[in-house]
């Protein structure tokens, strides 16, 4: 077999030389292994980079790393911007040196092995059939980059720096000042209480409105389930209702129902009921964030109601049955039988839930603007996270701090994405429902 | 009590909590419905059934004087070219995903997962500048581009996971008879996974017209405000003063949806099982 292999054309060919040439210019290692085609495309790629987009990235990386030089003349947050692109450009150019290197190397290997080059037809089918889920997945993931990769570095960057309203370009450079905003953040006195405040209501808002939605949605599914009931099928779309109503109309709707003097919840319901002047829904925070909860019960139980009736639909009846002979109560039959089905089904459906609680900007500006205000605080009342990031970057344009907060919200979301993530990752290995 | 007689109180009391919730659900929109048709635009002299019966705020929505028309035209237009747009990106993105091994495959799915978490406000202020210094700000243009970067983690995950329910021999048959990669793409997955493509459609067709914050930002000249941003408007300026008027408009955006919405919601629900359970 060596003796073989000796003797074809290529015996000598040597791997090291086709890697070391390819990396010293993309394509060389290609003309070695005599892929002429192959090897002027990648020389004449790496030729136009070099007098073309060389001299962009160069610029956008020395203004990533100073930010600019001379005050009213160059512009930082438009440096920031070229910088983080060409980071984001050198990466992919890395990764496709690598490719070029790789695929060198291994052509090397498989010429000296005795591997027969196809003809010029057969390549392209070859490149076409590998690069085909490349082709398809571009249009997306060049989108992507620019609408949710390139923002997000940027804000990430943008936590350590100066940004804010009286430090902004042009007139003023801004300047990279490492993780002085964050110790800012837990040693400032207004900006310590504010957050810690926003964070605990935060986590208070995602876990209770939350929560109460699918307890609420739940609990009915199972009671309009069950078999006794009539006109399920009416029912059913009554209480999908709130659902399929848009969610900014129904929330101003309920902001001008809960309104202190003239609203219909303290007009007809609360004065005429208990007395008194009514209710400060909007100016005590107490009742506005009771308010709040309340509006997003209203809004978000429907879909877990629709969501769990669906899965209870597709439970057997033979579980049941089995048992009723075993003589189960009504609670254990819940308890072992329903509960696990539907949890089994749509744990992963719930988590996204509690994040999307987290996020859900629109129903607390949108109530009440984040209202009342605190004292003593630079966020109000029923302001979460994203809310007063709003706040800080649209109304006071404390942007390098909107950044810092953006950044530990995106912190704790990589905590629910993990659990996501370990979800569906045992999903998979417990096999499907 | 015998078992007869509890059974019964039960049902009773199943009814009760029914209809109370039915209640609590017809209120607001009741009210609502009420609000539209009283005479000015002062909620103090409003009532929830009109002394003065009125058409007056249907009416001048579609006069010289509003602007309703136009806001519901832009609307219409980003949520139809979010919807097709969405479809096409997603299932070539899903299709790679789902049938195909390359370089990074599994460390995209998991940035993918890790991103349809992310908030787009996170990005607010980048999208901002950077849609400024390309010129798109306050276009129509410049918002349905960055809905349709912002659906495909999501959407990419959903679609992928139904295209894994169908079963790769009808793609490998296919391509023993001489079908290429696009000719499957075209005349087997897309056809087998139509249940799943519509509800992508119906997502991305009703949150662009739900949303109120990227808009509020992108969006500063009233002739590109979509509807979410001008009924926002009506209110937001002289609380008060407008709300009947926000009341109608709100109603003529409201029972289109909220009927679409009731139609399709089966599929909603069995789409979003099957495909986001699987991951």
């Amino acid at each position: 077999m060596d003796h073989k292999k000796d003797k074809h054309k290529f015996s000598n060919h040597n791997p090291t030389i086709a890697t070391i040439l390819s990396i010293l210019f993309a394509g060389l290692g290609q003309l070695y292994n005599r892929r002429f085609l192959k090897g002027t495309i990648f020389i004449i790629l790496e030729l136009a980079f070099l007098t073309t987009l060389l001299d962009s990235i160069n610029y956008g990386l020395w203004g990533l790393r100073t930010l600019g030089t001379i005050p009213g003349t160059d512009h930082s947050i438009r440096l920031l911007v070229f910088g983080v692109l060409a980071l984001i450009a050198s990466i992919l150019l890395l990764a496709l040196y690598v490719f070029n290197v790789l695929d060198a190397r291994n052509q090397a290997i498989k010429l000296k092995d005795g591997w027969k080059a196809k003809g010029f037809k057969d390549t392209i089918i070859d490149f076409y059939d590998s690069a085909f889920p490349y082709l398809m997945t571009v249009p997306g993931l060049l989108l992507m980059i620019f609408v949710v990769i390139f923002p997000l570095m940027f804000s990430i960057l943008l936590a350590f720096t100066n940004y804010t309203l009286y430090n902004s370009p042009p007139r003023n450079l801004v300047d990279w000042v490492g993780f002085q905003n964050f110790i800012e953040l837990v040693s400032v006195p207004i900006w310590q209480d504010t957050f810690i405040s926003v964070l605990a209501w935060t986590i208070v808002w995602t876990v209770v409105a939350t929560t109460l939605q699918i307890a609420v949605g739940l609990f009915l599914a199972l009671i309009v389930n069950d078999p006794r009931i009539k006109f399920k099928k009416l029912i059913r779309t009554i209480f999908i209702l709130p659902w399929a109503v848009p969610a900014f109309v129904t929330i101003l709707i309920f902001s001008a129902m809960f309104n202190d003097d003239f609203g219909a919840i303290n007009r007809d319901i609360i004065i005429p009921l208990l007395g008194g002047d009514g209710i400060p829904w909007l100016s005590e925070p107490f009742y506005a964030r009771t308010a709040v909860i309340l509006i997003q019960t209203w809004l978000g139980f429907p879909f877990i109601f629709a969501l769990f009736t669906g899965v209870l639909q597709s439970i057997s009846k033979d579980w049941y049955e089995a048992a009723d002979v075993d003589g189960g109560s009504r609670l254990q039959k819940f308890r072992f039988i329903t509960f696990p089905h539907i949890m089994f089904a749509t744990a992963p459906l719930l988590i996204m839930q509690y994040a999307q609680n987290f996020n859900n900007f629109n129903i607390i500006y949108l109530f009440n603007e984040g209202g009342p205000p605190v004292r003593g605080q630079n966020a109000g009342g029923t302001d979460i996270l994203i809310s007063w990031v709003y706040k800080l970057t649209f109304e006071t344009n404390n942007y390098a701090m909107a950044a810092v907060i953006s950044l530990i919200m995106g912190l704790i979301i990589s905590g629910f994405a993990f659990y996501q993530f370990r979800q569906t990752k045992s999903f998979k290995e417990e096999g499907e429902l | 009590m015998n078992q007869k007689q509890k059974s019964k109180v039960e049902v009773a009391l199943i009814y009760l909590i029914i209809i109370i919730t039915s209640i609590i659900i017809f209120y607001p929109l009741i009210w609502t419905v009420g609000m539209s048709f009283n005479q000015g635009t002062s909620l103090y002299s409003s009532s929830l059934i009109p002394e003065n019966f009125s058409l007056e705020h249907y009416k001048w929505l579609f006069s010289e004087q509003s602007d309703y028309l136009i806001w519901y035209k832009n609307s219409l237009i980003v949520s139809i070219s979010v919807a097709f747009g969405s479809v096409i990106l997603t299932s070539l993105v899903a299709y790679a995903f789902s049938r195909y091994q390359f370089v990074g495959k599994k460390n995209a799915l998991y940035i993918f997962l890790l991103l349809q978490m992310f908030p787009v406000m996170m990005a607010m202020v980048a999208l901002y500048i950077f849609l400024n210094m390309i010129g798109m700000l306050d276009t129509l243009t410049g918002l349905i581009l960055v809905y349709l970067g912002g659906q495909i983690p999501f959407n990419a995950w959903l679609v992928k996971g139904y295209f894994d329910t169908i079963p790769r021999e009808l793609d490998e048959a296919a391509k023993i008879d001489g079908a290429g990669h696009l000719r499957v793409f075209w005349s087997i997955m897309l056809p087998l996974a139509k249940p799943i493509l519509a509800v992508v459609a119906l997502f991305n067709f009703m949150m662009p017209l739900f949303d109120f914050l990227l808009p509020s930002i992108i969006l500063s000249s009233q002739d590109n405000y979509t509807l979410a941003v001008g009924l926002f408007n009506f209110i937001n300026d002289q609380f008060a003063n407008n709300f009947t008027r926000f009341a109608a408009g709100s109603i003529l955006i409201a029972v289109p949806v909220a009927t679409v919405y009731l139609f399709l919601q089966r599929f909603l629900i069995s789409g979003l099982t099957a495909g986001g359970t699987k991951g």
